[in-house]
């Protein structure tokens, strides 16, 4: 299989890369506040947000994005908003695409930071607590760094989930060059052009970098359970 | 007499039963509700039914390539089936246009397009309100190719090719303009229009001697060589009734 791998393709692999990692640290800014709400609350909208978070993983992206088109044009809420913000319109640039991402690999961000912070249980709050830590302090000092790997899991699945992104961005993308044209969008092309050679240099790189991201995350998973579990022997001994 | 005619009729079921067959048609997407239309009108003169698949003739030709079912194809192009042909894919001799296709610039918002098309060579855009343009790929779509030919014998390059979103599909393309998401853009007349008129918003209809012809052409693949259904579709498609669903959509023949 050759590499047949243009300066046009480069260029996606940048904005792919771009975007990837913009709407992660959204995401994680995003999430924590949402996921911590989840893993604590037993307020009754706790099962319709804990839904409506889930929602993209059942969605065909061509509904998500094609509310995504309707809601950004001039006369959908999200058009409407960001008009009189002084924005324009979000369709068909980098800004939309973020959008369009953090909504898309919302669930892969909640999910895990979820699970971390229900694992860690509230004992170590409390304990904070006790020793006159504030929210905030407790919650850096304490929640964060116990809830590690599951910060770790979720931005990585997020990066991989937004670089493997297709149907949204071609729903609201518009495919211009440097600005919106990414990885799976540009092999779209390739291969809807019939140029099948440069189709698998691109979709090559993807195999192989979904691969990575794959097997670096059973490393860790498998790594940091097995930290936990020695830790927890030692503490029986 | 009631007799005689119950065996006549009994001879039509049974006669229109003795070749009823089932025919498996990829259609290009710009074609969808005239086909709709063709197929059914299709299976109330012949009796034969025909199974509708709409799609990207880009997409068709890979599928066709690797073995796909279908027995006949409407492309969106006469490229496609010139290559299939050559590739040997094809029924040798079936290949003709069905349709030409005519492009139209337009715009949801009533009055921004005039009948000459004089928008696009507006000095400012954002002035008159347009922030983006939309035109299918031209890589993809040869609606997309011609709307590139339009532009250039305009000789508006430099002011509209930074305003360019593109689609992937005529539909797509359509539906960035529809959802005003782009003010301006080029698509298939057939969307835009019924007898001849144009449903909503405001168009110029381009002169056809702009562009290159869109021409669409139809073939009878190797999967259907032996189909009557088949046979009989490419020929009803060659007929006043299809023709007549064909111009009203807004289509060259």
């Amino acid at each position: 299989m050759g590499m047949n791998l243009s300066a046009e393709d480069f260029q996606t692999i940048t904005l792919t890369l771009q975007l990837a990692s913009v709407t992660t640290m959204l995401l994680l800014l995003l999430a924590t506040p949402v996921a911590w709400w989840l893993a604590h609350t037993r307020s009754v909208w706790r099962a319709p947000v804990a839904s409506l978070v889930a929602l993209p993983l059942v969605l065909p992206p061509t509904v998500l994005g094609f509310y995504l088109l309707v809601a950004l044009g001039p006369n959908g809420p999200i058009g409407q908003f960001t008009q009189w913000a002084g924005w324009g319109t979000l369709a068909f640039s980098f800004w939309g695409l973020v959008l369009g991402s953090v909504v898309y690999s919302l669930p892969f961000a909640v999910q895990p930071l979820v699970n971390a912070f229900e694992a860690m249980g509230s004992r170590p709050m409390e304990v904070a607590a006790t020793l006159r830590a504030s929210k905030w302090d407790a919650f850096f000092s304490v929640a964060v760094p116990l809830a590690k790997p599951g910060f770790v899991m979720a931005a990585m699945l997020s990066f991989a989930h937004t670089v493997g992104e297709f149907g949204v961005v071609l729903m609201i993308g518009g495919n211009i060059p440097d600005k919106t044209r990414v990885v799976s969008t540009q092999i779209y092309g390739h291969v809807e052009a019939m140029e099948y050679s440069q189709a698998h240099g691109l979709a090559g790189v993807m195999l192989v970098f979904s691969f990575v991201v794959l097997l670096g995350l059973s490393w860790f998973n498998h790594r940091s359970t097995s930290h936990s579990n020695t830790r927890h022997q030692k503490a029986g001994a | 007499m009631t007799l005689r005619l119950m065996l006549a009729f009994a001879s039509t079921l049974f006669g229109v039963a003795a070749q009823a067959g089932e025919v498996t048609v990829a259609v290009a997407a710009n074609f969808t509700t005239p086909m709709q239309q063709i197929a059914k009108a299709f299976e109330q003169d012949t009796g034969h039914k025909a199974l509708l698949a709409f799609g990207a003739t880009g997409k068709f030709y890979a599928q066709i390539k690797n073995g796909a079912p279908f027995a006949v194809l409407l492309a969106a192009d006469d490229e496609t089936p010139t290559r299939l042909e050559k590739e040997r894919l094809t029924v040798a001799g079936t290949r003709f246009t069905y349709a030409t296709g005519r492009l139209a610039l337009w715009s949801k918002l009533p009055n921004l397009v005039d009948d000459q098309g004089e928008v696009l060579r507006s000095k400012s855009f954002e002035k008159r309100g347009i922030y983006k343009i939309a035109i299918a790929d031209p890589k993809l779509a040869p609606y997309g190719a011609a709307a590139m030919d339009v532009i250039q014998r305009m000789g508006v390059q430099t002011n509209v090719m930074p305003k360019l979103v593109q689609g992937e599909s005529m539909g797509q393309t359509y539906q960035f303009v529809s959802t005003e998401n782009a003010e301006l853009g080029f698509v298939a007349l057939s969307q835009i229009s019924i007898d001849g008129r144009i449903t909503q918003g405001s168009a110029w209809v381009v002169p056809q001697s702009m562009y290159t012809p869109l021409k669409q052409d139809a073939v009878l693949l190797n999967a259907g060589k032996d189909n009557a259904a088949a046979h009989a579709l490419l020929k009803y498609l060659q007929g006043d009734t299809a023709k007549a669903i064909i111009t009203r959509y807004g289509y060259a023949l």
